[in-house]
Parts: structure tokens; sequence; C-alpha cells
């Protein structure tokens, strides 16, 4: 039994969140959220520079190949520091999908600039409130020229690149639109974590490639790498609200007594800490499927969603609830994780949405061991 | 990162499939096993010979050093042997007390004599023990117990009551700790001790359950004398003993099985509701993801637990979230899965009810498993007390003389 990353991964983790603590400590989140400031640029361009944004990526396309595995590492840090960085728009969603669905030309023309962070990418899906359901989307590919809207797209004021979900043809195609070119017009969608920033999209016409595969097929495959990559983040978070949690109820006095001597207090962190750990070998259970690509991913990324949304949102919200009325304010931290626990938990579909997707798969697949 | 046994996991694997092959049949079908409801003397002569078998192939004591008798083994060897141990058909249940903690506290704070008279036949099943700690006023605050000891020159002589005493009708030997000094603090005036189940002025009275079986008992002491060479420790030092056979108690109740999502989703595939199967039905499909969910994460904890273990590295405080999520998920899982009978979900009659059974049964059985061995509430203390750091308890009794410590009218 090897059920753990390696001691490389292990160091990797540990430069990351040394990186992090200084470079992204929550007055850099703070930063971006209370401007217009799209994102960190410095902080994204050193993390290029050290190779984090290619981590994943292929070494024939400018990338480290170091694996997702390494990816997963990065990902708990990044969420952890909850930093305002396009990271997940442009590696986890935009480079998968060309990964996987990009002819080599495709792969040649984008990979190695997604990889040393020159490009920015994301993955359009959303049209407005309610399900993305892919019977029901309205914008269109036709002739290779892009039509519809799209709202709310993380990182949409920034990206160079989308993949824009829509009706093809013949059912569900993702389209590769250079955000550069003519027939896109965009402007900032406000969400409830401006830490990270959304953008709504219209196309009129915009000239796209097609990627191959089928749509839907390579979507859902997106989506469930994606889903591990993003409890990573989720638990990263996790663990800092319940250390943040825990710090104050040690030293916040009531009654005569530290709050955290309550069992009160005591019982609501033990239950946060279960969910976490939970979501935790959930997310390593994603991750060993993700690094071998096992016929259980889908599974195993059902299962990591769930309980890294449920866990992320758990811990933010009590977080809140033992800093009592300081949890509220502006001025303290909690908020950020409250946020941004939201936010991921909606990113890439709800809890609702992904329970179903797990039992359907449940019904289906041979039982993961 | 991977799940494959280290070459010599993999052939100590091997071996001990061998030797389970040979000893028991392998489990069919729904993969639950309940221990028999009354332990009875063909039951128990059936486990004896299986533990007798077992330690001869030399999977008893796996982990126990040489001169307890044991293995001398490490602890992946243990939890690879329970693996492939559950898959058979194997008597179980007697013998995991005093295996799993009474005779490694004899070990422990007992002489070699002890160890050469009492670790061998405990390990081959000869002798059975139990474990007398809980008294009526001494539950999850079991310093608060009342069992006297006092001394008579070479002899204890006992009286009192200990409760939840498991198997103590079938068992030849006990360890209890008792009260000899009431003006100390109530910590501080403990003393620990072994003696033979079969010694004058015990009484033993079957404790009948929810579920209708008697799986412990209460344990009456009228003058019961122990000689002063069965003390474990010193005079005193009854509850750092105590906390010998607690620990222990941690992991050997930890790594029990029950019902499980597994079989929920067995059930859901039978089951029609108005619009079709169970399985197909929303509410029931949430609830399924959510002890999914649950279910696999505590199993890939386990496998964590396992990495650590394997690297020769104690196991982090993931491993003492396992009781807490397994006895809620054990009782509202099973509430749940007779709500989709409807009303014939009330039926008990294996014959009759879907599955043998086995959710009534779970039913009936699981509020003891958030209770037994640390209830739920004494395990979320332990874990934001010894994971996350918060205070203890504020204890109003601690530097007490214990007699002078307040009781309730339940006390």
């Amino acid at each position: 039994m090897n059920f753990d990353f390696s001691d490389e991964l292990k160091l990797l983790r540990s430069e990351a969140q040394a990186f992090l603590s200084e470079r992204c400590p929550p007055s850099t989140v703070r930063r971006v959220l209370e401007s217009t400031e799209p994102y960190d640029v410095a902080l994204w361009k050193d993390m290029a520079a050290m190779g984090w944004t290619g981590a994943a990526v292929p070494e024939a396309y400018g990338g480290a190949g170091l694996g997702h595995l390494a990816l997963c590492v990065l990902a708990e840090q990044l969420g952890a520091a909850l930093a305002p960085v396009p990271f997940s728009s442009s590696i986890y969603l935009a480079a998968e999908a060309i990964a996987i669905g990009g002819s080599p030309a495709q792969k040649e023309a984008w990979l190695p600039k997604l990889a040393s962070g020159e490009v920015i990418g994301t993955l359009a899906l959303a049209e407005g409130p309610g399900m993305a359901s892919l019977r029901r989307l309205r914008a269109t590919v036709r002739g290779g020229q892009l039509t519809g809207e799209k709202m709310p797209v993380p990182d949409g004021e920034i990206a160079d690149l989308a993949i824009v979900v829509a009706q093809g043809d013949r059912g569900i195609v993702l389209a590769l639109v250079d955000l550069r070119g003519k027939g896109v017009s965009r402007k900032p969608a406000e969400t409830i974590d401006p830490s990270r920033k959304h953008a709504q999209f219209v196309f009129e016409g915009a000239p796209c490639e097609i990627l191959s595969g089928d749509g839907e097929a390579v979507l859902r495959d997106v989506e469930n790498r994606a889903a591990i990559l993003f409890a990573f983040e989720q638990i990263g978070g996790a663990q800092r609200a319940l250390d943040m949690a825990r710090d104050y109820a040690l030293e916040r006095y009531a009654f005569g007594r530290p709050i955290g001597s309550f069992q009160a207090i005591k019982h609501k962190l033990a239950d946060v800490y279960v969910a976490t750990e939970l979501a935790r070998s959930n997310a390593y259970y994603g991750a060993w499927a993700l690094s071998k690509n096992a016929p259980e991913l889908a599974v195993a990324a059902a299962a990591a969603r769930v309980s890294a949304n449920e866990a992320f949102y758990h811990a933010a919200k009590e977080n809140i609830q033992v800093h009592g009325g300081m949890g509220f304010t502006w001025a303290f931290d909690c908020h950020l994780y409250y946020r941004r626990a939201k936010l991921l938990a909606l990113t890439l579909g709800s809890t609702r949405v992904w329970k179903e997707r797990l039992v359907s798969q449940l019904e289906t697949a041979n039982a993961p061991i | 990162m991977d799940f494959e046994d280290t070459r010599e996991e993999a052939e100590f694997r091997a071996r001990a499939r061998a030797f389970l092959e040979k000893a028991a049949p392998r489990r069919e079908g729904t993969n639950m096993l309940y221990r028999a409801a009354t332990a009875d003397a063909g039951f128990i002569a059936q486990a004896k010979d299986y533990q007798a078998r077992k330690a001869d192939a030399g999977f008893a004591g796996i982990t126990w050093p040489k001169e307890w008798g044991g293995q001398g083994g490490s602890a992946i060897e243990q939890v690879i042997f329970d693996q492939e141990e559950a898959k058979f058909g194997v008597p179980r249940g007697i013998f995991e007390i005093g295996l799993g903690m009474c005779i490694p506290t004899l070990c422990t704070w007992g002489t070699q004599a002890h160890r050469d008279r009492y670790a061998r036949k405990a390990l081959r099943g000869e002798e059975i023990w139990c474990q007398l700690f809980s008294e009526p006023a001494g539950g999850s605050d079991l310093a608060a117990l009342r069992t006297r000891a006092e001394r008579d020159g070479d002899d204890w002589i006992i009286n009192g009551q200990k409760i939840w005493t498991s198997g103590a009708h079938y068992s030849d030997f006990g360890v209890i700790v008792t009260r000899s000094d009431f003006d100390a603090p109530k910590h501080k005036g403990l003393t620990y001790f072994f003696l033979d189940m079969k010694s004058p002025g015990i009484e033993i009275r079957p404790i009948k359950q929810i579920s209708g079986a008697s799986h412990f008992n209460e344990v009456f002491f009228t003058n019961v004398r122990i000689p002063d060479s069965q003390r474990l420790g010193g005079v005193g030092d009854g509850w750092k003993v105590s906390l010998t056979t607690l620990m222990n108690e941690r992991y050997t109740i930890g790594g029990r099985a029950g019902v499980d999502v597994d079989e929920l989703i067995e059930l859901a595939r039978k089951v029609e509701l108005d619009d079709g199967p169970a399985l197909k039905n929303a509410v029931v499909r949430e609830k399924i993801a959510d002890w999914y969910v649950q279910s696999r994460g505590l199993k890939y904890s386990h496998f964590r637990t396992m990495t650590a273990l394997s690297r020769g590295e104690t196991p982090g405080p993931e491993s003492s979230i396992g009781k807490l999520v397994t006895g809620r998920k054990l009782q509202d899982m099973s509430a749940f899965a007779m709500d989709l009978l409807e009303q014939g979900g009330v039926v008990t009659d294996p014959a009759l009810a879907p599955m043998a059974a086995l959710f009534q049964q779970t039913l009936m059985t699981s509020p003891s498993s958030r209770i037994a061995g640390g209830s739920d509430e004494i395990m979320r203390n332990i874990i934001a007390e010894r994971v996350l750091g918060l205070p203890p308890d504020i204890r109003v009794d601690k530097d007490i003389p214990f007699n002078k410590v307040p009781t309730g009218k339940k006390g």
C-alpha cells in the first residue's frame, strides 16, 4: 500500500506553501477582491516562471511533464492561499480540454503558451442562472462561427482563449475561440467572490475551431479531471478555514475561558475536521485515478467533488460562526473563505448535480476498489 | 501512488490466504456477518478450535513481541491478515477483548511469569478474558468508578458492581480497575488487578439489549478475594494502567465493519416505489451519494493509515474519525433503508424481510456503536483536544477527594 504522494511531491508541496505564504497572504487576496484588478499579475508570472502552469503539460508542448499528481499538490496550496490567479481556468480547464480534444496543430499552437502562462484560457459553459443542461444550451456553432451568450465565465475579462461549449451541426461541440479576434464582446460580471473575476460574453459570429471527438464526452472528461483538481483546492481552503477557527477559539475568551474549551465549539470543529479528512481521502483517491487515467475516474471524481464541495462550505461557514460578530465583518478574513467556498462549489456544477452523476456512475460502473 | 503490496506484504498475504483457505469457508452473498446472538457452547467450541489453528499457524498475536508469545510482526501484517480473514466465514467476537486489550495490559504491566502463564493460552483461545471497567456511575467518566478494593494481608477484598462487561459469562479471567482510596482525588485512588472469573462472590447477570441479544452483563462483587500478586502496576496507579487498556480499545473497536452503502444500493435496486425502482428516485439517489462519499472517504482514510503502517510510521490523526462516522452511518442508513420498505419495513423475520432483515437488525444494534468504546461525544472531544489542540474540559472534580465529589440521583 502506497496511498500517498512521493517525497518529491511532498517537497514540491512545502515549496509551494512557503512561496504562497510569502507572496499570497490574505492581504493579497483582499487587494484583488477590493479592486477592479482582475488578478495578481506578478504572482501569476512568478508561478509560471517556477513551472507551475506547465507542471502537467507534456514536455513535447513546453511543459514540465511532472504529471497530474504534481498539479494536485499545487492545487491544494493554491486553494489554501485563495490565490487570485486564473490557474484553474487556464490549466485545469482550457489546457486539459486542448490536451484531450485538440488536434496536433491546436496543441502545438496553444499548449506551450498556456504552459508558460503567456496565454490565459478558460472554459465557457453557463448561460445565465440555472443548470447548464447540454440540451438547452443556446450558443451555436455554424460554419466555423460562434454565436451566443455565456455568463458567468471565470477569468473571462483577461482570458485570451476560451473553450466554449455550444450546439454544433451534430450535437455538442467544444469550440476553441481566440478571444482577441472579432465577434467577441465582454464585460465584467460581478460575483460573490471578486477575488476571482468573472465576465459576461456575447459572441456574434466569432471565428472558432472545433475540438475533435464527441463534444459531450470530452467535456465530461475535462470536468471529471478538473473536479479532482478543484477538490484539492477545496481541501486546502477547508483546512485553512479550520485552522483559522481553531486559532481564534484558543485566543478568544468568554465567560472566563477560551471559547475553544466549550464543547459546543469543540464538537463543531471536530465535525469540520471529520468532513475535511473524508474529503481529503476522497481527493487522494481521485488523484490516484487521475494519475493512472483509471476506469474509476468518473466515480472517483464525483465522490471527490461532492465531498470537497461540502467540506469547504462547512468549514468556511463554521469559521464565521466561531468568530461570532467579528466573523461577518469585512475586516476579518473569514468572508474570503466563505466566498471562495461557494464559488468553487458552483464553478463546475453544484453538489446536487455531482451527486446525481455519482449515482449514475454507480449504477453502471464497476464498483471501485 | 498505488494500492499494491510490497513484495514482503504480498508474500505475507499469500501465506495468510493459504491458511484461511484450509481453515474456513469463504463468505458468500451479502458480505455481512453477525456475531451469534448468544455465544452458546457450540459457537464457543468452534471459535476456540479456529483460534488454536490460527495461533499454531502463526497468525495470532502477529504484532506482539516474542516475549509475549507473539510473532514480532508489523502492524501492516496484522491489517493484511484482518483483510483476508474478513473474506472468510470465521467465528469471531469472543477473543478480541482479551487479545486486543486485557493481555497487552497484562504483558505491559505484569511479570514474565504472568506472560508465560496467560498470554499463550489466551492466544490459542484456551482461556477467554473480559474487561471489568464501566460501572453504573462510571461510563464516559470511567474514573468515577466506585468498586471498592480493601487490603487484607496478601489479598484484596473487592465489593461493588461492574456493568457492560462483554462476555463475562463465558470468560475465564478478567481485568478490573477498582478504587482503593476514597480520600484521594478520583484519578489517584485507583488500583488495577486481574482475576479468576470463577472466584467466589462473583455474580453475573446478563443485560438484555434493544436487539434482544445479551452480549454483555452486570457483574456483582461481594467480598471477592484477589491475591496481591495479581495487581498490575502500583497501588493508586490504576488510572495509568487503564490507559494502556483503553489505547488498545480504540484500535480493536475502530476496525469493526457493518452494513454499508453497497447493501443500500442493492436494496434500492430491488425495491419498487410508486414510480419504479427506488434506485431511480431522486431523494434516494441523494442519500446514496451522501453515504457513498462517507463510506469511501473512510475506506481511503484507512488506506492512508495502512500506508503509514506499511512504511513503519505512526498513522496520522485521520485514523480517529472512523468510529464517529461509522456509528452514525450505520444507524441512519438502516433507518432510511427501512423507509424504502414502507410499512413492511417493520418486519424482522429474516424469511419475510428483504436481505434477511439486515437493516432491521442493524437499526437495533447500531445505537451501541455510537456509545461503546467511546461515545460520539467523547470521540469529538478526543478529536478536538488531541488533533486540533483545543483545551480539555474544565473538570470540577479533578483535585478534590473522591468522597467529596458531588453525584446526581442517577449516580
